[in-house]
C-alpha cells in the first residue's frame, strides 16, 4: 500500500505530506513499519519521516478510527457548550478523548479552532464538518454513525449558497450579514480583473495594486503591490504564488466563506499575482480543516484547465503559462506563518525559516515566492477590474478597501462581515447584536484583548490591525480562563523550534493558573510582564512574538481582575505558597502522610 | 557547504563594510553573520546552539542582539553596512539570563551529579549570568527513556536544549543522519534514525559523539565519565568567550 501511495507522488519527497495523509487516510495511523517503508521509498533517513509525522497533529502513530470525531476546543466552542457535546459522544461510543474504540471504529479527539466559531460547538467527523451542535444532534448523530452511517451521509440539510453544492454538501452556513462593496457584492463577475491585467505589462499590474493601498490581510499588513515587486525584481529561473488558505487563528473563518463563494476570484487573483511577477506555477495550501471544499476547488481548478484560464498558455495573455495544485495542511497553525508554510509544502516540518532571506528572494524550494491571503489574492482580482482609486475609495489612510471580520462569541448574529476599515469596535458590537460585551478579543489570540474603555477605537492598520477574527465576549466570560485557553492553544502550537517560545509560554501559563486558582501574588504582575517581554523580543516568529499579548493586553485592560486574585505576601512569606498543595505531592511520591499536617496520621496508614 | 554559505550570497559579497557593536567600529565581510563578524573582532556574543564548524540553526536565542533597535539571533543575521548592533546591555543581558533559566528549568539539570559538569555550556552560560539558583520559574521535569542500548555511548535526553548540534554535526559532518528532530512545541525532542541507539552507525569516532557537540550531558561516552578532576574540568580552566576574547588586541 505505501508503495502504490508513494509512487502516485512519484517518490518525491516534497510531497511527504501528501503520501502521509494518504497513509493516515487509509489505514487511520503510519505505524513504524509504514514509516520505514515511506523512507526507503523517498530515498530519506526515517528520522525524517517520523520527524514530520510527529509534527502534523493530523497524523497519529496509533490507530484513529475508521470514524475520527475531532471536537474543536476553542474557547468559543467551550462557552457554547462543546463539553456536554463532548460528554454525549464519549458515551454513545464508550470512548474517551484520545481513544480509540475497541473494535476500530470510532476515535474522540479534541482539536484546535476548525474555522467554525460562528456556529460551535462544532466537530469534525472524519472530513465533514458537524456544526451548532448541541447534546440533542450530537447523540442524533452518534447514533447514526453507532448504526454504521457513513459520515458523508450524516446530515441532510445543506447549508446555503455554495454550501449545498453537490461537491460540497456540507452542513456548515456561509452566515454572511453584511455585505460590502469589494467582495461579498452580489454582482461580482469573474474573470474581469484577469482580462485587464492581460491588457497591461506586469510592470503595470504591479504599478496599480501599489497605488490601490492595498495591504495584506493576513495579519500582517505588508504593501501588497511592494511584495509583488520585489518578487518580480529579483533574478531567478522559476517564482511562485502561493495562497495561504491555513486560516487557523482561532475565531477566524472568513476565508473559508471566500473559498466556498468566492472561488474564481480568488484563483484569477492568483493569476493576476503570477501575472505580475512571472511566476508560472502556484499553490493553494489548504488546512486539513478545510478538506470538506477540495473537491470542489479541485473541480473548479479543472474547468479552468480546460477552459484556458489555467495551463500552457492562458487565454488572452500572450503566451503566460500558469498553473495551480492544492497542497493539503495537516494540522499544524504554524504552517499559516508564510516560512513555515513553504516548509510544510516542501514536504518538511512545518518550520519557519531563518529570515533573511524572505520568501521573496527565497521561498518554495529557494525560487522567489509571493504569499498571500485568500482575501489579499481576491482584492486584487477588484482592484484589477475596477482600479486601483475605486479601491483605495474606501477605508481609511493607512487602510484602503473592506476587511472582513469573523465575529463570534456572545452575540446574536455572528456571521462574516464586510466593512470598510475604520469600524469602530462599538459600532460592530451594535451590528452583531453582542450581549453585554465586556471583553473584545480583536485579531484572535495573537491580537489585542481590549475592555469596554476602548470600544471607540478604530479597526484599521492605524488603530486595532486584525486578520479578521473578532471574538466578543459577555459580561459574565472569565478574562483568566480566556487568557489560559489561548495560551495553551500557543503552547499546542508551538513548532518548539525556539527557547522563549517553546519553553517560554509553558511558564505563561503556569502562572495565570496560579493565579486564576486563588495563589496569585502581587509580584506575579511583573514576573508575566517581564516574561513576556523576554519572549515577544527573543522569539525566532510572530507566534512566539505575539503569544504573550493576552497576558500583557488583560494586565493593562483588567488590572482589577489580576488585583482580586493576588495577594501581597505578609512577613517575607510567599502568599501563593499553600502547604497543602506541597504536601499532596509530598505524599505522592512517599506514598504516606505527614505526622504535622495530617490531623488522622497513625489513624489509618496512607496508602490512599 | 561553507559555512554561512547562505548569508555569503555566494558571489557578490566579499567586500568589506563597517558596522558598530556597542559603539566600537568593526570590519567586516558583507553578509557574513554578525556572530561571525563579532568573532573575529574579538567580541563574545552569547550563544549556545551555534558552534565553529557547523551552520548556524538560530533557535536557542541566547545570541540574541539588537540590530538598529531591532532583536534579532546575531549567529543567524547578516550583517550590513553601517548597522548599530547593541550587544551587552541590561536589556539583552536580562534576555539572555530568562533564556538560559529557562532551558535550565525546562530539562533535569542536576549539576552535581551530571557527568558534563564542569564542561557544560549550559552551567558556564548559567555562572556567566549569575543564575545559579532556582528562581520562581517552575521546573518541567521531564522523564523520557534514557536509551543505553549502544555499547559505547548513552543518549539521555532529559538534559537536552534542542540545539541540534548533534543533528547538524551527523548529517553534515559525519553524513550519517543519526539523530532528528521529533515532536513538536514543547514536545519536541531528539530522535534516532532507528528504534534505538545501537540500531543507528553511529561510533565514537563521529563528530557528533565528540565532546564538542552536544553542549550539555546527552550524550555521554561509556566507561570514560568523570574523567577531569574538579578544578581542572574544561570550564574550569577557562569560561566560553575567553578564547575569543584574547583575539582582539591581537589584531585577529
Ligand atoms: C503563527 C502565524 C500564523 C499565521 N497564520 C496565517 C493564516 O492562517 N493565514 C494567513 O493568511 N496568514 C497567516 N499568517 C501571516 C503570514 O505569515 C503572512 O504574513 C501572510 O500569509 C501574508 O499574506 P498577506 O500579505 O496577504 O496578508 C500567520 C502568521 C503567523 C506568525
Ligand atoms: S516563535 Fe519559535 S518556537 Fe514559536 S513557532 Fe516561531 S519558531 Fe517555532
Ligand atoms: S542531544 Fe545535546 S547536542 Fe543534541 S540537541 Fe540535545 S543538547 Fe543539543
Ligand atoms: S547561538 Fe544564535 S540562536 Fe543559538
Amino acid at each position: 500500500m505505501v508503495n502504490v501511495v508513494c509512487s502516485k507522488f512519484n517518490s518525491d519527497r516534497g510531497r511527504l505530506i501528501d503520501i502521509l495523509l494518504d497513509i493516515q487516510s487509509t489505514a487511520r495511523h503510519i505505524s513504524e513499519e509504514a514509516i520505514e517503508e515511506v523512507a526507503s521509498a523517498l530515498g530519506i533517513h526515517r528520522v525524517e519521516v517520523e520527524g514530520v509525522v510527529t509534527f502534523y497533529s493530523f497524523f497519529s502513530q496509533t490507530p484513529k478510527g475508521r470514524v475520527a470525531i475531532r471536537l474543536c476546543d476553542d474557547i468559543i466552542d467551550r462557552h457554547a457548550g462543546a463539553e456536554a457535546v463532548g460528554q454525549v459522544f464519549s458515551e454513545a461510543l464508550g470512548i474517551g478523548y484520545g481513544q480509540t474504540s475497541t473494535d476500530g471504529r470510532f476515535s474522540l479527539d479534541k482539536t484546535a479552532c476548525i474555522g467554525m466559531s460562528d456556529q460551535a460547538p462544532a466537530a469534525l467527523i472524519n472530513n465533514e464538518v458537524a456544526p451548532s451542535l448541541t447534546p440533542d444532534t450530537a447523540r442524533r448523530i452518534a447514533l447514526r454513525l453507532v448504526q454504521g452511517m457513513p459520515p458523508e451521509s450524516l446530515f441532510e440539510d445543506f447549508g446555503d449558497g455554495n454550501n449545498s453544492h453537490p461537491l460540497i454538501r456540507s452542513a456548515v452556513n456561509n452566515n454572511i450579514r453584511l455585505i460590502g462593496d469589494i467582495l461579498l457584492a452580489g454582482d461580482i463577475e469573474s474573470g474581469k480583473g484577469l482580462e485587464r491585467a492581460f491588457a497591461l505589462t506586469p510592470e503595470r499590474v504591479v504599478e496599480e495594486i501599489s497605488g490601490s493601498g492595498l495591504r495584506g490581510r493576513g495579519g500582517a499588513g505588508f504593501p501588497t503591490g511592494k511584495k509583488l515587486a520585489l518578487a518580480r525584481a529579483f533574478p531567478a529561473q522559476r517564482r511562485f504564488v502561493i495562497c495561504n488558505a491555513d486560516e487557523g487563528e482561532p475565531g477566524t473563518f472568513k476565508d473559508r466563506v471566500l473559498l466556498t463563494e468566492r472561488a474564481e476570484l480568488l484563483f484569477d487573483g492568483m493569476t493576476i499575482a503570477a501575472y505580475a511577477i512571472g511566476a508560472s506555477e502556484g499553490i493553494l495550501y489548504l488546512r486539513a480543516e478545510y478538506s470538506y471544499l477540495r473537491g470542489y476547488l479541485e473541480e473548479i481548478l479543472a474547468r479552468r484547465r480546460a477552459s484556458g484560464l489555467l495551463g500552457g498558455e492562458i487565454h488572452g495573455s500572450k503566451g503566460f503559462g500558469f498553473d495551480i495544485r492544492i497542497q493539503m495542511g495537516a494540522g499544524a497553525y504554524i504552517c499559516g506563518e508564510e516560512s513555515a508554510l513553504i516548509s510544510s509544502c516542501e514536504g518538511l516540518r512545518g518550520e519557519p525559516k531563518n529570515r533573511p532571506p524572505f520568501p521573496v528572494e527565497k521561498g518554495y524550494l529557494g525560487y522567489p515566492t509571493v504569499v498571500n491571503n485568500v482575501e489579499t489574492l481576491c482584492n486584487i482580482s477588484r482592484i484589477m477590474e475596477r482600479g486601483g482609486a475605486w479601491f483605495a475609495s474606501y477605508g481609511t489612510g493607512q487602510s484602503a478597501g473592506t476587511k472582513l471580520l469573523s465575529v463570534s462569541g456572545d452575540c446574536g448574529k455572528p456571521g462574516v462581515y464586510e466593512a470598510p476599515f475604520g469600524l469602530r469596535v462599538r459600532e460592530l458590537l451594535e451590528m452583531v447584536e453582542a450581549d453585554n460585551p465586556a471583553i473584545v478579543q480583536v485579531g484572535g489570540p495573537s491580537g489585542a484583548m481590549i475592555g469596554k474603555v476602548d470600544f471607540d477605537r478604530r479597526i484599521c492598520f492605524e488603530d486595532l490591525p486584525t486578520g479578521g477574527a473578532v471574538m466578543v465576549f459577555g459580561a459574565r466570560r472569565n478574562a483568566l480562563k480566556i487568557v489560559d485557553a489561548f495560551l495553551e492553544f500557543f503552547i499546542d502550537e508551538s513548532c518548539g523550534y525556539c527557547t522563549p517560545c517553546r519553553v517560554g509560554n509553558v511558564f505563561l501559563q503556569e502562572r495565570i493558573q496560579k493565579i486564576m486558582n486563588g495563589f496569585g501574588e502581587t509580584g506575579d504582575m511583573d514576573y508575566l510582564e517581564s516574561l513576556s517581554r523576554t519572549i515577544t523580543a527573543t522569539s525566532r516568529c510572530g507566534l512566539g512574538a505575539t503569544s504573550s499579548r493576552p497576558v500583557t493586553s488583560s494586565i493593562q485592560q483588567f488590572p482589577l481582575v489580576y488585583a482580586s486574585l493576588t495577594k501581597e505576601p505578609k512577613d517575607g512569606l510567599h502568599a501563593g505558597f499553600d502547604i497543602q498543595r506541597g504536601l499532596e505531592i509530598s505524599r505522592k511520591i512517599a506514598r504516606r502522610q505527614s505526622m504535622i499536617y495530617d490531623r488522622r496520621y497513625g489513624e489509618e496508614d496512607g496508602q490512599a | 557547504m561553507a559555512r554561512h554559505e547562505a548569508f555569503d550570497g555566494g558571489e557578490e559579497t566579499r567586500q568589506r563594510i563597517t558596522f558598530t557593536i556597542d559603539g566600537e567600529k568593526i570590519t567586516a565581510f558583507a553578509g557574513q553573520s554578525i556572530l561571525e563578524a563579532a568573532d573575529a573582532a574579538g567580541i563574545y556574543i552569547p550563544r549556545l546552539c551555534d558552534v565553529e564548524g557547523l551552520d548556524p540553526q538560530g533557535s536557542c536565542r541566547v545570541c540574541t542582539v539588537k540590530v538598529n533597535s531591532r532583536p534579532v539571533a546575531s549567529c543567524v543575521h547578516p550583517v550590513s553596512a553601517d548597522d548599530v548592533v547593541e550587544n551587552d546591555t541590561e536589556e539583552i543581558r536580562r534576555w539572555r539570563r530568562d533564556l538560559i533559566k529557562m532551558l535550565l528549568h525546562e530539562g533535569n539539570h542536576l549539576c552535581p551529579i551530571c557527568e558534563a559538569s564542569g564542561r557544560c555550556e549550559l552551567q558556564a552560560m548559567a555562572a556567566r549570568f549569575e543564575t545559579l539558583e532556582p528562581d520562581l520559574y517552575p521546573y518541567l521535569q521531564p522523564v523520557r527513556p534514557v536509551d543505553a542500548s549502544h555499547p559505547d555511548i548513552m543518549l539521555d535526553t532529559n538534559r537536552c536544549i534542542r540545539c541540534g548540534r548533534c543533528i547538524r554535526a551527523s548529517r553534515d559532518v559525519d553524513r550519517k543522519y543519526v539523530f532528528g528532530y521529533i515532536g513538536r512545541g514543547i514536545h519536541k525532542r531528539v530522535g534516532v534514525n532507528a528504534t534505538d541507539l545501537a540500531h543507528t552507525r553511529i561510533d565514537l569516532d563521529d563528530a557528533a559523539a565528540s565532546l564538542e557537540t552536544c553542549p550539555v550531558g546527552c550524550i555521554i561516552r561509556k566507561r570514560v565519565g568523570f574523567f577531569a578532576p574538579i578544578g581542572r574540568r574544561q570550564f574550569d580552566l577557562q569560561a566560553p568567550g575567553d578564547e575569543i576574547e584574547k583575539r582582539k588586541g591581537e589584531g585577529k
